[in-house]
């Protein structure tokens, strides 16, 4: 059953990730996306992190992805133009970096990972388990999460700054 | 239980699916699709070893790369945003020039 | 095939089936005559009789309703995007059905489809996917009002998400779970809250107060904001901007006809009816009542189960009376009000809420 899950998950993450790039269409592209995070957020299900999965879903698709819908549709970006012997020349640059990375990746993976065997559970640490997340974020990692907020904070005041525009300086009101 | 072997190729597949969106397209707001693709793939790995070692340290890592690409996010589309305005473009290689 | 009924996992699938099934043809048969309940209670709220013709006091209405939406031609705008603009109508009705597999509607495990440790997180990814919805169909559309409505939306409803969920924690701090089932159990049986100089009749001088959130001075605030998001994530009045008909021509589904105008509808009153069911459950006890809740103190004793589901039904039948007399009272609010009052009022005020909650819980110690 999980097994069954995880192929259909991995296949409709591989699929809509294919469409993203190949779609000439930004909306549809990134409704693809939206599509690629719910179902690597039920590979999570199926990998026992039920907080990360609603948090991925809470987070990028209703989140991050609307905010980038919201661009698209603000830029009124229209089917992309893609031709020319320039363009041509990089896709296919690209593709083939793709296919050494895709190799490379399958021969490190073809000698195995020295991982040894899969470790048992602690009753206190049954992954996913949100308390034990949350205990594990206000104590071993109090600093990290204290400074993602401050991340926050500054990325908040950046984007205010930048999509505000230049302010005006004093010599300009004068 | 998932062999660890498929889900780190799985991994491998997605990001490099990133990898080849951000070198072929030229609109600025796909790359940054893929981009996120690849944070994502990183993350997918990040889970699948946290639940092969049976610890949370993996997730909660997880979750710092899910704030930080919010946070990325917002910044990326303000810049890109601003960019249309002062180009009217979004093609990555119509935008060459550093003054604008 | 005994054998294979005698799996725990077969039953316990087969069981949520059925109950899912029940619950689709429940939900669809509420929204109808939900729906026949708003026109009345607008007809009388301004000293109409509303739809009286079909059936008697017009109960057939919805029928008929449903009936005439079916054989409407249906119009798809030339140069809409065909595929997104077939999307969105089931993308609004979608998020609500699955938010409605944790609802507990009565004492588990009969009454609830499944409960998951992440109840309330589900709510709260299922909500925040509602923003397609209206977003795209009103972008699908190739349609200025629509577009507009639909910008509208997700702005709104990314700004209102927000205070939603924060809303939501001082709850979470008080049952310390965030399984929706958990915290109605947290919500049961009654707490001691202040000895009276003088004896009441029958009750004496202990006053007593159910242990639902709302009885908790520290959540009425969060309650209240809840509520106020709750209008503003269903597009109802006063915050129904996307479809406000008299400056956007209906907003996001001005283009859309028949049927799939029917979706987008019946998204609106079963979001309208998951959200009441989340306030039930978590301020106001969720399926507690008397007859089955309150333990045993004073003349309440516990009752059968089904007793559970009556009074889950009789609170949201309340809250959703509230709703619909809020639409039919209020006027709308202006776009700029609207976006003022989210980010500078309801985001300070849930924050601030969360602290006095937490330094209360912690003050009375932890487990109390």
């Amino acid at each position: 059953m999980t097994i069954a899950l995880f192929v259909g998950f991995a296949a409709l993450l591989v699929v809509t990730s294919l469409m993203v790039i190949l779609h000439r269409n930004p909306v549809t592209s990134a409704l693809f996306l939206v599509l690629a995070f719910c179902s690597l957020a039920g590979i999570y299900l199926l990998l026992h992190a039920e907080f990360l999965g609603m948090v991925q879903i809470v987070v990028y698709a209703g989140a991050i992805m609307v905010l980038f819908l919201f661009v698209i549709m603000y830029l009124n970006l229209q089917h992309d133009v893609e031709s020319g012997v320039q363009i041509a020349l990089r896709r296919g640059i690209g593709w083939l970096a793709g296919a050494g990375l895709l190799l490379a990746g399958a021969t490190l993976l073809g000698r195995g990972l020295a991982l040894g065997p899969a470790a048992e559970v602690s009753p206190d640490q049954a992954s996913g388990n949100v308390a034990a997340i949350g205990k594990a974020l206000y104590s071993r990692y109090l600093f990290p999460f204290e400074l993602t907020s401050v991340l926050l904070l500054v990325a908040m005041v950046g984007v205010i700054v930048i999509a505000r525009g230049r302010a005006r300086s004093p010599r300009e009101d004068a | 239980m998932i062999p660890l072997n498929w889900l780190v190729a799985l991994s491998a597949i997605v990001f490099t699916i990133g990898v080849v969106g951000v070198l072929v397209r030229r609109n600025a707001l796909v790359i940054f699709m893929s981009v996120e693709l690849m944070l994502n793939a990183a993350n997918l790995a990040f889970v699948a070893f946290a639940n092969h070692m049976k610890s949370l340290d993996g997730q909660i890592f997880v979750f710092f790369v899910m704030t930080v690409a919010a946070a990325e996010v917002a910044i990326g589309l303000a810049i890109i945003v601003h960019l249309f305005r002062l180009r009217e473009t979004v093609f990555v290689d119509e935008i060459h020039l550093l003054k604008g | 095939m005994a054998e294979l009924w005698s799996n725990p996992a077969v039953q316990s699938l087969t069981w949520a089936l059925v109950k899912v099934l029940i619950i689709l043809q429940a939900l669809l048969g509420a929204v109808s005559y939900l729906i026949y309940a708003e026109r009345k209670i607008c007809g009388h709220i301004q000293a109409r009789t509303g739809p009286n013709r079909v059936g008697p006091f017009g109960l057939l209405q919805p029928i008929a309703d449903g009936v005439k939406l079916l054989f409407k031609e249906e119009f798809i705008p030339a140069q809409a995007n065909k595929v997104i603009f077939h999307l969105a109508p089931i993308l609004a009705v979608a998020p609500a059905i699955v938010t409605f597999s944790v609802i507990p509607m009565g004492p588990p495990p009969m009454f609830v489809v499944t409960d998951i440790n992440v109840g309330l997180l589900l709510f709260l990814a299922m909500s925040s996917l509602g923003v397609y919805a209206i977003t795209l169909g009103g972008w699908a559309s190739n349609n200025k009002y629509a577009l507009l409505g639909g910008l509208r939306a997700s702005a709104q409803m990314i700004s209102y998400e927000l205070a939603m969920g924060l809303s939501t924690i001082p709850v979470i701090l008080y049952a310390g779970t965030l399984s929706l089932v958990g915290i109605v159990e947290r919500q049961g049986g009654w707490y001691h809250v202040v000895t009276l100089p003088w004896s009441l009749p029958g009750l004496g001088a202990e006053l007593w107060l159910p242990n639902w959130g709302i009885f908790h001075w520290y959540l009425v605030i969060p309650f209240v904001i809840f509520l106020i998001t709750a209008f503003a994530e269903t597009n109802r009045a006063p915050f129904d901007l996307p479809e406000a008909e008299g400056e956007l021509v209906a907003g996001f589904h001005t283009e859309y006809s028949s049927m799939k105008w029917a979706l987008f509808f019946l998204g609106e009153y079963m979001n309208m009816i998951v959200i009441s069911s989340i306030a039930v459950t978590l301020f106001f006890g969720g399926w507690h009542g008397p007859g089955l809740m309150f333990g045993t103190h004073g003349w309440f004793s516990p009752g059968p189960p089904w007793m559970g589901l009556v009074w889950y039904l009789v609170k949201l039948g309340a809250l959703m009376f509230f709703f619909i007399w809020v639409r039919w009272t209020f006027p709308r609010l202006r776009y700029d009000q609207l976006m003022g009052f989210g980010w500078k009022v309801l985001l300070p005020a849930t924050i601030v809420n969360v602290l006095i909650a937490a330094l209360w819980l912690y003050a009375r110690g932890a487990g109390g």
